[in-house]
């Protein structure tokens, strides 16, 4: 049985089903059944993948499915996961499934809303289940372009520009991504006789060094667009504050993770001598990313802004965990990606309903929301103490591990960056403390916002899976990092095997 | 003529035979009912397609000056396709009273430019290729001029027949010098006898420049625009298309086949006029207003991504120049399509006009981004594979910064292929088209360009087939 290829048809299943319903109000009815029948799939797949593995499975990928597609070039369609790929499908179908009833009250142009919400999660699933690099690709071009029609119709704000700067800077980084790509097929077989695009059959090669100073850092960058590398991020703020509710929870939750989970996968694991010999030209911008993107959350006044800059800061740790090189640092990078990814998707969905409530996200125009809007407000409270790294909470689980990876490091260089980039935690934790004293704590300054109404069931759904989530992976984080830690052991062993640090 | 001439030369006898019996139904078709000349037209050229696919003997004719092969047969089968959705995608627009006197005309020099091309791709002589092309070209002048009183369509015409006498001239006399140096016109001798001296470099320099003309390669592109703008819609697809496609292939095959020797310096020529190419086209078509401008200029930078393809002069080029020909037929004749169906219904043209497009012709507008999409390369359709195929085909031989730049103008491209998209489903105006229903054949042209563009990507046997039929120098 084909499992995996279930995660790209079921939502191509959905889409149909959607475009084929009369009544618009069934449409987020067949949109939240699809999805929710995804979520199912994504524990049933967590646990057969844990199964497997425990009955002594020790395979790289598993549920390994192969169908040769363009013979001549040898391009396959190749689905396959490991611990890694498999907690990212979690993150992705939960954080799909919670987007769905954050934007239940969608109310103009809905079926082409949901329509297009899900064929951006169609390109995401199908990007982490690929193990070739042309599938991978043509996945991630899909994920990008629904984007466009998504803030350009249903956002707010400036939403045509930003719309647009968000898809060209991103097909800018798949533009480079493209001829990495193809420098790596080029360069997959010393003879030059059985060229491929499967990961695992090149990562058994050694690719040439030449070849690799070329095209790992237009790899590394490509993923890097997505992952908010600065100085390539600037699409990121503005593109997650015009985005309607939904899709920033998916654009900041997930999509960016495709930049970092790529990063990792293609550009780090099949170019290692490159990445050793590069990387601390990417440590010194992921840096910059970590240090500057919380310092910019501090500088905002817009929720969406702060928000959209502490994903930058915290997607740049992300980036700065994998280029460390290491067992830790790297669990530490995963943990962080499903971390942040249910967190910021938390952030965005409860921004998104008090501004549904109170038409403004100027965080000084509002006051004391604790007292009308509780639940909306404690969900609030939760997110951010998950951000700041509270232990009990997953932020405290990831940043953790990474920064006690990046300490294992005995140069001089590693040190002084890691302490740099600890320092955002306390930055991190200015910006979320002043949002939740001005915004929620007092008295409640505007006299419109006295009765508002709080949150309504949809919405509950919504916020207590993220929590939840949140919290089980705070609560039981052990679970999760072996899970990722032995799919990791034999990509670390590789990488390390060439420089132990 | 024995039984095997025939089969061989099939396309190019089945046309003549088209042409003679449209002039035959001018005649004797009822004056009434002239509409039903379009139809006849249709079906002829349908049954020729259909013939075109079953399988026949292949070889050289008349001492070698005619080839036919597999390679070539695929083209003018991909030709003959693309044809029959411009004939299927005119009669709407054929059916208004001021065409009504000249439906057969219409017929009468599309099919006759279809020959042109058929013995163009054929030729194995440089005479016959040189007949083949002024076969192409020159109806298409007078088609251009169609709607005589439009003062525009009269100056595309004249625009249009100026430019090809000139090209043609700079083409003849590079040929004349390749004949002087080597003594003979025949492709297989003239490959041979090649020595790269420079009088010969000359003659292709020449030669290329009189192609460069028809497929309008920047800097030989300049007469593109108007002649897009001012010809009436169908012919401006037909230009953009057809044409466009079969200077392509011929080209290739002649770069292929007799300029094997100097395949470095064609290399040189391709890098600087793809990216020349490309790269011009693509800004100017930012600024276009008028949709048929905008499409002329976008097609001269897809016309750049082409020669990236066959720069390398390999098999997978020339199998992935074919194959995105194809992708293109689809996806330009479905933008086309839908231009000429509101342009049929309302009279308009500009980018402004298609504001809001989406609420009262959401049929329409999904076609349109389908097919922009297509040009653009974005996945899932087919012109994502198409460019996919070229860059790498280009890669293989190692031109990695052309492919890096060429994917940068796609990004370019990919802008001004959204401001299309956006005024459709995003922009709003106080005075949208309004809605209307277009009629069978304008729905069936465009139904088969969406399946064509979905299907040409996903189903791999296709390109299997191409790539299996190509050559490499």
């Amino acid at each position: 049985m084909d499992i995996l290829s279930l995660f790209v048809l079921i939502p191509v299943l959905t889409i149909t089903s959607i475009l084929l319903v009369k009544d618009n109000r069934q449409v987020r009815l067949v949109s939240s059944i699809g999805m929710g029948v995804q979520l199912v799939m994504a524990a049933v797949l967590i646990f057969l993948y844990l199964s497997a593995r425990h009955a002594g499975n020790t395979a790289e990928m598993l549920f390994v499915q192969d169908h040769l597609w363009f013979k001549s070039l040898n391009i396959h369609y190749t689905v396959g996961v490991d611990g890694i790929s498999v907690a990212m499908i979690g993150l992705t179908s939960i954080v799909v499934f919670a987007g769905i009833f954050a934007s239940w009250e969608v109310e103009f142009l809905r079926k082409e809303f949901f329509v297009s919400l899900i064929l951006l999660a169609t390109g995401v699933f199908g990007f982490f289940i690929s193990i070739d690099l042309f599938t991978m690709f043509l996945f991630y071009e899909l994920a990008v372009i629904p984007m466009y029609l998504l803030i350009g119709i249903w956002g707010t704000g400036p939403k045509e520009y930003s719309a647009m700067k968000l898809t060209l800077m991103l097909m800018g980084g798949s533009a480079l991504l493209l001829v990495g790509l193809l420098g790596i097929y080029f360069n997959s077989s010393p003879d030059g006789n059985s060229l491929t695009f499967n990961i695992l059959e090149i990562s058994k090669v050694v690719i040439p060094l030449p070849a690799q100073r070329l095209f790992f850092p237009l790899t590394f960058v490509g993923f890097g667009v997505l992952g908010a590398l600065f100085p390539f991020h600037t699409w990121s703020p503005d593109g997650h504050a015009s985005a309607p509710t939904a899709v920033s929870m998916l654009h900041a939750g997930v999509l960016m993770k495709l930049g970092g989970y790529g990063a990792f996968r293609v550009a780090i694991f099949l170019m290692p001598e490159a990445a050793h010999e590069l990387s601390w030209i990417f440590i010194i911008l992921t840096s910059i990313s970590v240090v500057y993107g919380a310092f910019g959350a501090i500088a905002q006044k817009d929720l969406k802004y702060i928000n959209a800059y502490s994903s930058v800061s915290h997607c740049g740790l992300v980036l700065f965990a994998i280029l460390m090189m290491n067992q830790t640092a790297m669990n530490g990078a995963i943990i962080q990606m499903i971390s942040h990814g249910l967190m910021t998707a938390l952030f965005f969905a409860l921004i998104g309903m008090i501004y549904g409530r109170t038409h403004t996200r100027m965080i000084y125009e509002m006051g004391g929301l604790m007292k009308v809007i509780p639940f909306l407000s404690v969900g609030y409270v939760i997110a951010g103490l998950a951000s700041l790294g509270l232990p009990g909470l997953s932020g405290f689980v990831a940043e953790m591990t990474i920064f006690v990876g990046a300490f294992q490091h005995p140069e001089l260089f590693y040190r002084v960056v890691t302490i740099l980039a600890v320092s955002s935690i306390v930055i991190t934790a200015v910006y979320i403390l002043r949002v939740v004293a001005i915004l929620l704590l007092g008295p409640t300054t505007n006299e419109h916002f006295e009765h508002l109404p709080d949150a309504k069931w949809f919405e509950k759904i919504s916020v207590v899976t993220l929590i939840g989530s949140v919290a089980a992976i705070g609560l039981a984080p052990f679970w999760l990092s072996s899970m990722i830690g032995t799919s990791l052991h034999p990509i670390i062993e590789k990488i390390v095997a060439l420089n132990p640090f | 003529m024995s039984l095997s001439t025939f089969l061989i030369m099939r396309h190019e006898i089945l046309l003549t035979v088209a042409v003679l019996l449209v002039l035959m139904a001018e005649i004797f078709w009822n004056p009434e009912k002239k509409q039903g000349i379009s139809l006849f037209s249709i079906i002829l050229l349908g049954v020729i397609t259909v013939i075109g696919f079953l399988p026949a003997p292949t070889g050289p004719l008349f001492g070698g000056m005619y080839i036919s092969s597999g390679t070539r047969l695929l083209m003018k089968n991909i030709l003959n396709i693309g044809a029959l959705l411009v004939f299927i995608q005119s009669v709407t627009w054929l059916k208004k009273e001021e065409n009504y006197e000249k439906v057969s005309e219409y017929f009468l020099l599309l099919i006759s430019t279809l020959i042109g091309m058929n013995f163009m791709i054929s030729a194995g002589h440089f005479l016959i290729f040189y007949i083949g092309i002024e076969l192409a070209t020159i109806p298409i002048a007078a088609l251009a001029a169609y709607d005589r009183y439009r003062n525009k369509s009269a100056e595309a015409g004249i625009k249009l027949i100026l430019m090809s006498a000139l090209s043609s001239g700079v083409l003849l006399y590079g040929l004349s010098m390749i004949y002087g140096t080597t003594g003979t016109m025949y492709f297989s001798e003239v490959a041979s006898l090649f020595t790269n001296s420079s009088l010969q470099i000359l003659g292709f320099i020449f030669f290329f420049s009189g192609m460069a003309f028809k497929i309008s390669i920047v800097p030989f592109h300049l007469w593109t625009a108007d002649v897009y703008e001012g010809a009436p819609v169908n012919i401006t697809s037909y230009l953009s298309v057809i044409s466009k496609g079969a200077a392509v292939f011929i080209l290739m095959i002649i770069l292929y086949k007799v300029f094997p020797v100097i395949i470095l310096t064609w290399q040189k020529t391709l890098f600087v006029t793809s990216i020349l190419t490309m790269t011009i086209g693509n800004l100017f078509a930012i600024r276009q207003q008028n949709l048929k401008r905008f499409l002329a200029f976008s097609s001269i930078s897809q016309a750049g991504y082409i020669l990236l393809g066959f720069i390398g002069g390999n098999q997978l080029g020339m199998a992935s120049v074919i194959y995105y020909v194809l992708v293109y037929i689809f996806s330009n004749l479905g933008a086309f399509g839908v231009v000429t169906a509101i342009s049929n219904a309302t009279g308009k043209e500009n980018i402004d006009d298609y504001n809001g497009l989406y609420h009262t012709n959401p049929g329409l507008s999904l076609i349109m981004t389908l097919a922009l999409f297509s040009l653009a390369g974005i996945p899932p359709v087919a012109g994502f594979f198409g460019k996919f195929f070229l860059f790498t085909a280009a890669a293989q031989k190692g031109f990695y910064l052309l492919v890096l730049i060429a994917v940068l103008n796609t990004i370019i491209s990919l802008f001004y292929y959204l401001l299309v998209v956006k005024a459709m489903f995003i922009s709003k105006s106080e005075t949208p088209i309004a809605k209307f229903n277009s009629d069978f054949p304008t729905k069936l042209a465009l139904g088969i360009c969406a399946a064509g563009i979905f299907a040409t990507g996903f189903a791999s046997v296709i390109f299997e087939m191409i790539k299996n039929l190509s050559f490499g120098v």
